[in-house]
C-alpha cells in the first residue's frame, strides 16, 4: 500500500514535471522570442489586476508579476480561449481519429518521461525512494518507442484533415520523424556501448566518475560526436527549429494541423513543447551528467542532497531548452530534400561511424 | 487519394495552361499528380494571388499564376479626376514606396507640360525616392526571410523600415498614404532638422543591416534555399522584359536611374549591382546592395541641397502664394481656374518610367487638353515579372515557391492596379 503510495505521488509529481516544463517552454518561446526580436511580447493579462478583498491583497502583487512578464497570458489566457474556442471537424473526417491524433501526439511524449530519473535516490524513514516512475529494463529505448508511437499522432492528423495541405505536411512529419530516428537510436546504442547498460539511472550513476581522474565523465566527453547528432536529431524529432517542414507555415499553412482549432490545437502545441522539454531533459541526463556537479561530492541517500541534485539536473534542462528555442529564432528552415540529404547522407553515417569507432575503443580500452 | 473528389478544383478563371485531369506518373506504380491551389487566402501570398500548382510529390510539375484579385480599375478612375488628384490613386500602387509612384506620375505630366521641377524639387524627389527604395527593398528581403523560416530577421528589418518611415512621416505627414508628389514638384519643404534625423535614422538603419546580413547572407541553410533555385539567364530576363532588381541579378546593366536619368539622377554618385547567376540568391543579394546605395545617393542629396523654391511658380501648374490669391484679382481667377480644372497640358502623349522598387515603373499619358487625362496607363513592374514566374516554377519543389514569390516582390496593389 505503502509502496503504491510512493508510485502515484512519483507519477502526478512527474506528470506535474513534464506539463510544468512544457508550460515553461511555451512562455520561454514568447517572451524569449520577444526578447530575440527587439519586441515586448506577452505583458498585459493581470498586469493591472486590483481587488478590494483584504485576502487577495497580499497576492496582487505577485499576480501582477506575473502579468508583467506575460506569464498569466501564456498559461492562463491562451489554455482558456483554447478550451472556449469552437472544435471545428472537417466535412468528410472521421471525428474519433480527428480527436484521436493530438492525444496520440501528448500521450506517448509524457509517458516518455516515466522512465527517466529526475534526481538521486534517496532515504526517508527507512524507505529508499527511487526518483524514476519505472525503472524498467528497456530505459532509454522506450524513449526512442515512445517517440516513434508520436509520428502516428502527426499522421493521422495530417490524414484525418481532409485538405492537401495537412496531408502533405504529414507525409513530410512521418519521413522527417522516421529518419531522424536512425541516428537518434545510434547515438542511443553508442551510449549503451559505452555504459554497459540501458538504465538512464545507472547512465548517469556512471558519469559521476572521473575520467583519468581530473575529467568528468561526462557523455559529452565520451561522445562528443554523438552528442550532435543527437542534438540535431532530436531537433528534428521535435519538428522545430531549422527542421519544421511539416508545419512550414509559409508553405503548408500550418501543416499537419492546419485543420485543427480549439484545445486540440493546443494539445498538438503542448506535445510540442513537451518534447523539447523531454529532449532537453535528455540531452543533460545522457550528455551532461544529469544531476552531477563536477568535483562536487554530495552525500548518498540524503533527502537534501537529492533535492540539490534536482535542481542542477533543472538548471541544466533550462540551459537546453533556451538553447533549442534561441536555435529555433535564429536560423531560416531547410528545404525537404536538403533534410533527407543532411539525416541520410550525413547524420546516419556520422553515427555509424561513430558507433563502429566507440566500439572498437571499448574492446581495445 | 484515390478519392476522386479531392481532385475537383476549378482552375478556370485563367488557367489554360493547367489541366484539371490527373496525369499518370510511372508505369510501373499507379500514381497521379495533386493539384494544389495556393492562395487566394495562403500565409505566403502576401498580396493576393492564386498560384495553382500541379505537384507530383513535392516537385512542381504545372503552375498557373491568377493575378489580379486585387484589380481596382486604376487607369480607369484617373479618366475621372484632374493630374493632381490622380496622386492619391499612385500612393496604393506600390504601397511600400508610395512617393516613388507619386513622383513618376508628377514626371509623366510635367513631360506633358513640357516643364521641369526646380532643383531643390528634383533633389528632394531624389531623397524621399531612395529613402522609398530601401524601405521597399527592406519588405521584400524581410518578407522572404520570415516566410523561409526567418522571423526574426524580418522583425528587424521591419524596425529599420520603421526608422525610415519616421523620415518619410516627418517630410510628408503621412506614413503609408502620402500624396507628397505635386505636378511641379513637390508638396512641402524638408522641416529644419531633416538632416540630423536622417543622419541618426541611417545609422540605425544600417546596424540593422548588418545586423540582417550576418543571420542571412552567410548562412548556409539560407544560401541552400536561395542558390540557383528560379534561375534566369539574361537572355530570358529580357525576353519576359523583367527590370529592376530581377534583371540586375541575371546580370543586365539597366537600371532607368542611370540609362535614362530624370529628376537630375545623373548629378549622383551611385553603383549599379548587378548578379552573375540569375537565381533567387543573386536577387537578393542585389536587392542588398542597393540599399546601401540607396543610402549613399540619400547622403548626397542631403549635403547638396540646392536652396529654391520647390514647386514651380506657374499659376497655371502650381497653387500661388496665399496672398496673392487674395489681394489680386488674376491670382484669385488662377486659382479658382486650378481647383476647378486642374492643370490643362497641351495635347499629345508621354511616357516616362521611374525606377520603383522592383523595377521600371512607367506610365503613360494622353492628354486631351483638357484637366482630366483622356487615358492613363502604368506599367507596372510585378505585373510583368509575375509573367515569369511559370518559367521560375516549373520543375522546382513547392518549397521554392516561397523564396521564388519573395524574390519576385509582387505588391498586389501594383500588379493589379
Amino acid at each position: 500500500m505503502l509502496e503504491l503510495g510512493i508510485l502515484l505521488i512519483k507519477v502526478i509529481f512527474v506528470l506535474n514535471l513534464a506539463l510544468g516544463l512544457a508550460s515553461f517552454c511555451t512562455w520561454l518561446e514568447r517572451k524569449g522570442s520577444a526578447l530575440i526580436q527587439d519586441r515586448v511580447g506577452a505583458n498585459r493579462a493581470g498586469a493591472f489586476v486590483e481587488s478590494d478583498r483584504w485576502y487577495l491583497k497580499p497576492a496582487l502583487p505577485f499576480v501582477r508579476a506575473l502579468g508583467w512578464l506575460g506569464v498569466i497570458n501564456t498559461l492562463l489566457c491562451d489554455s482558456l480561449k483554447g478550451l472556449w474556442k469552437e472544435d471545428f471537424v472537417p466535412e468528410g473526417a472521421s471525428k474519433f481519429l480527428h480527436a484521436l491524433a493530438p492525444v496520440i501526439a501528448v500521450l506517448p511524449i509524457m509517458l516518455a518521461f516515466a522512465v527517466l530519473p529526475l534526481a538521486p535516490d534517496f532515504t526517508v524513514a527507512g524507505h529508499t525512494v527511487h526518483p524514476q516512475v519505472a525503472p524498467i529494463d528497456a530505459g532509454i529505448l522506450f524513449v526512442l518507442a515512445m517517440g516513434s508511437v508520436a509520428v502516428y499522432g502527426v499522421a493521422i492528423a495530417g490524414w484525418t484533415g481532409n485538405n492537401k495541405f495537412s496531408l502533405l505536411g504529414a507525409l513530410r512529419a512521418a519521413a522527417q520523424m522516421i529518419s531522424y530516428e536512425l541516428p537518434m537510436g545510434l547515438v542511443f546504442v553508442a551510449l549503451i556501448v559505452v555504459y554497459g547498460t540501458l538504465d538512464v539511472y545507472t547512465m548517469v550513476e556512471e558519469q559521476q566518475k572521473l575520467l583519468w581522474g581530473f575529467i568528468p565523465a561526462w557523455g559529452i566527453v565520451m561522445q562528443p560526436v554523438g552528442f550532435v547528432v543527437l542534438l540535431l536529431a532530436g531537433m528534428a524529432e521535435t519538428k522545430r527549429g531549422p527542421f519544421d517542414l511539416p508545419e512550414a507555415e509559409s508553405e503548408l499553412v500550418a501543416g499537419y494541423f492546419t485543420e485543427y482549432s480549439g484545445m486540440k490545437f493546443l494539445l498538438f502545441w503542448l506535445g510540442e513543447f513537451a518534447e523539447i522539454a523531454l529532449f532537453a531533459v535528455l540531452l543533460a541526463l545522457l550528455f551532461f551528467g544529469g544531476w552531477d556537479i563536477p568535483f562536487v561530492e554530495l552525500p548518498k541517500g540524503v533527502w537534501w542532497a537529492s533535492l540539490i541534485g534536482h535542481a542542477v539536473l533543472m538548471a541544466k534542462v533550462v540551459f537546453f531548452c533556451v538553447l533549442q528555442i534561441v536555435i529555433r529564432w535564429t536560423l531560416p528552415r531547410f528545404r525537404y530534400d536538403q533534410l533527407m540529404n543532411l539525416g541520410w547522407k550525413l547524420l546516419l553515417p556520422i553515427s555509424l561511424v561513430n558507433l563502429a569507432i566507440t566500439a572498437i575503443l571499448k574492446v581495445v580500452l | 487519394m484515390s478519392d476522386g473528389k479531392l481532385l475537383e478544383i476549378d482552375v478556370g478563371v485563367g488557367g489554360l495552361t493547367t489541366s484539371a485531369r490527373p496525369r499518370a506518373l510511372g508505369d510501373d506504380l499507379h500514381s497521379e499528380t495533386m493539384i494544389v491551389s495556393m492562395g487566394p487566402t495562403h500565409p505566403a501570398t502576401h498580396g493576393t494571388i492564386r498560384i495553382v500548382t500541379e505537384l507530383s510529390g513535392e516537385k512542381i510539375v504545372d503552375a498557373d499564376v491568377d493575378v489580379g484579385y486585387l484589380h481596382r480599375g486604376f487607369e480607369k478612375m484617373c479618366e475621372t479626376v484632374d493630374y493632381n488628384q490622380v496622386m492619391p490613386y499612385t500612393d496604393r500602387l506600390n504601397y511600400v514606396s508610395p512617393v516613388i509612384n507619386n513622383f513618376g506620375w508628377c514626371l509623366t505630366v510635367e513631360k506633358l507640360l513640357g516643364i521641369e521641377a526646380p532643383k531643390r524639387a528634383q533633389y528632394i524627389r531624389v531623397l524621399l525616392s531612395e529613402i522609398s527604395r530601401v524601405s521597399d527593398h527592406l519588405t521584400c528581403l524581410g518578407a522572404s526571410a520570415m516566410e523561409l523560416g526567418a522571423f526574426t530577421v524580418m522583425l528587424y528589418m521591419m524596425e529599420a523600415r520603421e526608422f525610415l518611415w519616421d523620415l518619410i512621416e516627418e517630410v510628408t505627414g503621412a506614413r503609408l498614404t502620402v500624396s507628397y508628389g505635386r505636378v511641379g514638384g513637390v508638396k512641402d519643404d524638408l522641416t529644419p532638422d531633416f538632416a540630423e534625423k536622417m543622419a541618426e535614422a541611417f545609422k540605425k538603419v544600417r546596424a540593422h543591416l548588418v545586423n540582417s546580413d550576418r543571420l542571412m547572407t552567410r548562412n548556409r541553410i539560407f544560401i541552400d534555399r536561395m542558390c540557383d533555385i528560379a534561375v534566369l539567364t539574361a537572355e530570358e530576363a529580357i525576353s519576359y522584359s523583367l527590370t529592376g532588381p530581377m534583371l540586375r541579378g541575371s546580370g543586365v546593366n539597366y537600371d532607368v536611374r542611370k540609362a535614362f536619368p530624370y529628376s537630375s539622377y545623373e548629378e549622383f554618385e551611385f553603383e549599379v549591382p548587378l548578379g552573375s547567376k540569375g537565381d533567387n540568391y543573386d536577387r537578393f543579394l542585389v536587392r542588398f546592395a542597393e540599399m546601401e546605395q540607396s543610402l549613399r545617393i540619400c547622403e548626397q542629396a542631403i549635403t547638396r541641397l540646392p536652396q529654391g523654391p520647390i514647386i514651380v511658380e506657374d499659376p497655371h501648374i502650381a497653387l500661388a502664394p496665399k496672398d496673392e490669391v487674395y489681394n489680386s484679382i488674376d491670382g484669385m481667377i488662377n486659382h479658382f481656374e486650378l481647383v476647378m480644372y486642374g492643370v490643362k497640358p497641351p495635347k499629345g502623349e508621354a511616357y516616362q518610367a521611374v525606377e520603383g522598387g522592383n523595377g521600371e515603373l512607367g506610365y503613360y499619358v494622353v492628354s486631351d487638353g483638357t484637366g482630366k487625362p483622356y487615358r492613363a496607363h502604368v506599367r507596372a513592374p510585378s505585373f510583368i515579372h509575375m509573367g515569369s514566374m511559370r518559367k521560375m516554377l516549373l520543375g522546382a519543389n513547392i518549397s521554392d515557391l516561397i523564396p521564388t514569390f519573395g524574390m519576385v516582390n509582387m505588391i498586389g496593389g501594383e500588379c493589379d492596379r
